[in-house]
């Protein structure tokens, strides 16, 4: 089968081999951990914990509330010292659970591994675990393994795609753990009932793609599918139509298309919370960037400071002159390194004044790359303008709430524009229009 | 033979004379005469400081009497007595207004978060609600000013902006931009008032910038006239009661009521 090419997109230089080659390693938990109770996307959980209480590893502090929703668990065994609020790297300010470390890392009585494996068991199991995508969208897993019953899904995409720049935190699950990665995407087919499941990555990666073509030998219901290094081919919509050619219609999800699309990350992350009951308190985070002495792939416990992985990575904090959490294209810029570690945290990227774009923007000149490598088929630089207008029915009249924010528009734009900031203003000017409406 | 054309173009010519003649009549448009003398005396800056979307909407609406004729900001008094004569009517001559932001914060805010993304408001209140520590203040970044058509605002990049009053036509295109909704249009001689929005509590407001209103209610109990009440967490004065005696500005503890003066 011949992989089809999305519309649009770019390729960025790929930058992977400052931490490509570096094995996974700990980053040691911290003293102190300040897990903040909202780290998904949806309602926050609910605290169950107080000051005072002495908590376990992988013991739940906050409770899934709500439909889309997700638990937290305690990352270290320790004492509950406050409820703070904490500031996430975006500046958004959340309810949390100050852990003291007792450095025991005692496990909580309550993990044990599902004995009867079936595809109620595994949604309960993965809902339990507090499994979100570790892709960075930090979308509450199990809701996308229950599609409404009227919604038939044919095919799993496990996306090793890792289109984005810098990024090897999947990659290195996939050499270093592939088997876990293999046994989640099963478990995963169960949960959804599918015969079908694709691993999809891209060719830059050509060991992984081997290494996991090897682990599943002759199974007929999963495949390897090598796509081209193409940004932004790890996007759920482009992953889509590259391996179906299947277009997910504006404003729909992929189940409208019968398809339902999971990071590597969060195919192992399910393995660990059916096989051992586990739930999620750690996630692998590349450092990287120009600043950081040892790039490489860390495993890191939810709730550690940004500001403690980078010196666990040897940078020099005050050569820093940008941090940006995710990767370079669709990341944010940290706001505040004491911020935490949360389960979308794929990247932490230290970059000095060298490597930061200080151009200011200047006039559109009207060259329409932006709607040439725009992969929904959008006009950015009009979205821009009408953002900045305000003009709300004009932004909906042009599928402005379709965007992705996948920044392939302000990375090939030569006027410096920052037309998906523009874009995401308009975005939020439709999202309150909407929540205005509603009430 | 030059006889043919002659008559011909004379018969084309009496017919379509008549013809338009007839339809001058029977198709007339009746407009107000009022509609063009009310656009000659309005000042055709097309604001939109009235609410429609320029002059010749808001004479339409005047002469035809669905709306006051006062609503002209730029024009001020001048215009509106232009239009009670024009349209044989009277109006009750409000005070000019001008806008005013209500934030003092900028370098006795305390900031949280570092921001180096697009340079402007609207963008920076995306990111988590502002870099500053409070909510509400003002951002910094001059949205307004850049909106103002008049000139009437006073800014250096890092500061809040100030509001010339002279320049002022309280046309409310400020108020459309900022996303902390901090500006106002207040009558032009009242100005004593609250520069803070902070919805915070007392204790926290004070934690997070040295001006904030910090609801301790002095102000409500000093004021003579009963003029100042609490909205939530932050003090609001009655214009229309204010006295300007300035005694609540003596008693905020944080300076967080002001007395602006005349701009330089």
């Amino acid at each position: 089968m011949h992989a089809q090419h999305f519309r649009g997109g770019v390729h960025p230089p790929d930058y992977k081999v400052f931490s490509r080659s570096v094995p996974i390693s700990v980053v040691p938990a911290p003293n102190k951990v300040r897990v903040p109770l909202a780290q998904h996307l949806g309602v926050p959980a609910q605290a169950l914990v107080k000051k005072g209480d002495r908590v376990c590893v992988g013991q739940p502090i906050g409770a899934c509330v709500g439909f889309v929703s997700a638990a937290v668990h305690a990352p270290v065994a320790g004492t509950v010292t406050a409820t703070p609020d904490v500031n996430l790297h975006t500046n958004r300010v959340v309810p949390g659970i100050e852990i003291e470390n007792d450095t025991s890392d005692t496990l909580f009585a309550g993990v044990a591994p599902v004995t009867t494996v079936d595809r109620a068991a595994i949604i309960k199991a993965v809902q339990a675990a507090g499994i979100v995508g570790l892709g960075g969208a930090t979308f509450p897993s199990h809701v996308k393994l229950q599609p409404p019953a009227d919604k038939k899904i044919s095919t799993l995409i496990i996306n090793a795609a890792e289109c984005e720049p810098f990024l090897t935190c999947d990659y290195r699950l996939v050499l270093e753990d592939g088997e876990r990665v293999v046994r989640g995407a099963a478990l995963m087919m169960t949960a959804l009932d599918v015969h079908a499941c694709i691993i999809a990555i891209e060719d830059n990666k050509p060991d992984a793609a081997q290494h996991l073509r090897a682990l599943l030998g002759a199974r007929a219901d999963m495949r390897v599918a090598t796509l081209p290094t193409h940004y932004p081919q790890g996007g759920e919509k482009q992953l889509i139509c590259a391996l179906t050619g299947r277009e997910v219609p504006s404003g729909g999800l992929p189940m409208d298309v019968g398809c339902v699309v999971h990071n590597v990350g969060t195919a192992a992350a399910v393995t660990d919370a059916v096989e051992r009951g586990m739930p999620l308190i750690e996630r692998i985070v590349t450092v990287s960037g120009d600043a950081v002495e040892r790039p490489g792939n860390y495993r890191v416990r939810l709730g550690t400071p940004i500001r403690a992985v980078l010196a666990a990575a040897g940078c020099d904090i005050e050569r820093c002159a940008k941090v940006v959490i995710g990767g370079p294209m669709t990341g944010a810029t940290a706001t505040d390194l004491d911020a935490p570690v949360i389960k979308g945290t794929s990247g932490i990227l230290a970059f000095s004044a060298a490597w930061v774009n200080a151009d200011q923007p200047r006039p559109c000149i009207r060259c329409g790359r932006c709607g040439t490598v725009c992969p929904i088929g959008l006009q950015p630089t009009q979205l821009e303008a009408l953002a900045n207008l305000r003009d709300v029915n004009a932004l909906q009249a042009q599928y402005a709430a379709d965007c992705i924010e996948c920044g392939c528009c302000a990375y090939i734009c030569p006027a410096r524009r920052a037309l998906v900031q523009g874009i995401r203003y308009g975005k939020a000017q439709i999202t309150a229009l909407r929540k205005a409406v509603k009430n | 033979m030059w006889l043919y054309p002659l008559l011909t173009m004379s018969f084309f010519g009496a017919t379509f004379g008549v013809g338009l003649a007839y339809a001058s009549r029977k198709f007339a448009v009746k407009t107000d005469p009022r509609v063009q003398e009310v656009l000659d005396a309005l000042p055709g800056v097309n604001c939109g400081g009235c609410g429609f979307a320029g002059c010749a909407g808001y004479a339409e609406a005047v002469a035809a009497g669905n709306v006051a004729p006062t609503l002209c900001s730029p024009g001020g008094p001048d215009v509106v007595h232009k239009l009670c004569a024009i349209l044989g009517v009277s109006a009750d001559i409000s005070e000019r207004r001008v806008a005013m932001v209500r934030c003092a914060g900028a370098a006795t805010a305390v900031r949280d978060a570092a921001y180096a993304g697009v340079q402007t408001c609207a963008l920076a209140a995306l990111v988590g609600e502002g870099f500053l520590a409070c909510k509400s203040g003002c951002l910094l970044y001059g949205d307004c000013v850049q909106a103002c058509a008049f000139d009437a605002m006073e800014w250096t990049p890092g500061r809040v902006p100030r509001v010339r009053e002279d320049k002022c036509t309280a046309c409310r295109k400020c108020i459309a931009v900022c996303p902390k909704a901090l500006i106002t249009v207040r009558p032009e001689s009242k100005n004593v008032q609250v520069v803070c929005r902070s919805q915070d509590r007392g204790a926290i407001a004070k934690q997070k910038c040295a001006l904030a209103c910090i609801a301790c209610t002095k102000c409500v109990k000093t004021c003579p006239v009963q003029a100042i009440s609490m909205d939530g967490y932050v003090a609001v004065i009655d214009s229309a009661a204010c006295t300007l005696c300035g005694k609540c500005v003596e008693a905020c503890p944080t300076h967080a009521i002001q007395q602006a003066h005349a701009a330089a």
